[in-house]
């Protein structure tokens, strides 16, 4: 061996990538959500004791998402969003995902259930379990509608924000809880009017797909409507209050309207303004969110100088 | 080619030796926090400072032992 570059092929990673089998994303999302639910509850929680919460639920939601690309190697290389993933590219070995996906997982829900309770650890554990056993392995290659069951996983992180604080589950967390569960159909099914996807190549089922594209118009509408008693109803209890009221009037009025529009319309209309709407609507739908999630924070900011909620 | 000291493959080693250590002085310094912010949420710490397993009346507050 006279150079040291014959070891180049068999190339090793680095931390970036590592990192990037986390899912950096929808991690930021899992940690806002996460939270909203811990601050908004009425017990406080230690700053340091909450700290170590979120870096945990962080944590696993990050391990779920090694774990999601180590069982989905196969199809994220068919596809082109997915092929630079760490393993498809060939920066991370699918053992090594499974081994850094496994011991996060372990990590975060036993450090989780030392520094809180079995509680919010054991919603930890059921939601790395949903999204890679239920979601990944069984409904995403099998039925259009995973992505309905499937966010059932993205839509724990503030119960379990919320067991933290409370050590128990209550109304307020389970309407959070189906706030993020409704809002997901709309939200991904107006992304996938708009990307030219190739699920198809890689046998994912997709409703776009599958029952073509104004049944998936039809089922925007259909779970925008289902989402705004949710919404409104969240307002009702004791961390809503008359300034989310207004914010979730406002937002589900805009986001029905759009979901509307979205039904209205059909193919030629979509290439006419190159899916403006559709494109228009998923981004609503993200302020949507964070608005909700924003304006909980706020009543409960708003609580601590007693004017925040329906009480004053 | 010739033989390098340092090899783009040693920097990402590097990296990677770097970034593990940080993960385990991160993960040495929440124990330590945790730790800290329990024993600190146990109310009264001398109560367990007097705990020794066995039963210490020099340690019971004079008041009582005169009742």
């Amino acid at each position: 061996m006279t150079d040291i570059s014959a070891n180049d092929r068999s190339y090793e990673a680095g931390m970036g990538d590592y990192f990037a089998l986390m899912k950096p994303r929808v991690m930021s999302l899992v940690v806002f959500t996460a939270l909203v639910g811990l601050l908004v509850a009425p017990v406080p929680v230690h700053p340091f004791v909450g700290f170590v919460a979120i870096l945990c639920i962080a944590v696993g939601a990050g391990a779920s998402g090694a774990l999601n690309m180590w069982w989905d190697a196969d199809i994220d290389q068919l596809m082109k969003r997915t092929a630079s993933r760490p393993i498809p590219s060939g920066r991370v070995a699918p053992g090594e995902a499974l081994g850094i996906g496994l011991a996060l997982a372990g990590f975060s829900i036993v450090l989780l259930a030392l520094a809180t309770n079995f509680l919010a650890a054991g919603l930890l554990a059921f939601t790395i379990f949903f999204y890679l056993v239920v979601y990944s392995m069984w409904l995403k290659r099998a039925t259009p509608q995973n992505i309905v069951i499937g966010g059932a996983a993205g839509a724990f992180p503030p119960m379990i924000g919320w067991a933290v604080a409370t050590g128990g589950v209550s109304i307020e967390s389970v309407l959070m809880f189906a706030l993020i569960f409704m809002w997901t159909p709309p939200h991904f099914w107006a992304l996938a009017l708009f990307v030219k996807s190739d699920y198809g190549r890689a046998g994912v089922p997709m409703l776009t797909e599958t029952h073509g594209r104004d049944a998936t118009r039809k089922q925007v509408l259909i779970y925008t409507l289902l989402l705004v008693p949710v919404a409104l109803g969240l307002g009702l209890t004791s961390i809503g209050g008359p300034f989310y009221m207004v914010v979730a009037l406002a937002m589900n009025a805009w986001f029905l309207k759009g979901a509307f529009d979205i039904w209205r319309r059909d193919d030629a209309a979509c290439e006419a303004d190159k899916h403006r709407v559709e494109i228009n609507v998923f981004k609503v739908s993200l302020y949507y969110l964070f608005a909700h999630f924003g304006a909980l924070l706020v009543e409960a900011a708003l609580r601590l100088y007693g004017i925040g909620g329906w009480s004053w | 080619m010739v033989i390098r000291v340092e090899h783009e493959l040693h920097t990402r080693r590097r990296g990677r030796n770097v970034g593990v250590g940080l993960l385990l002085v991160g993960f040495i310094a929440i124990v330590f926090g945790l730790t800290v912010v329990k024993v600190l949420q146990l109310d009264n710490i001398t109560q367990f400072e007097t705990f020794d397993h066995v039963a210490r009346p020099q340690l019971v507050p004079q008041e009582e032992v005169a009742e």
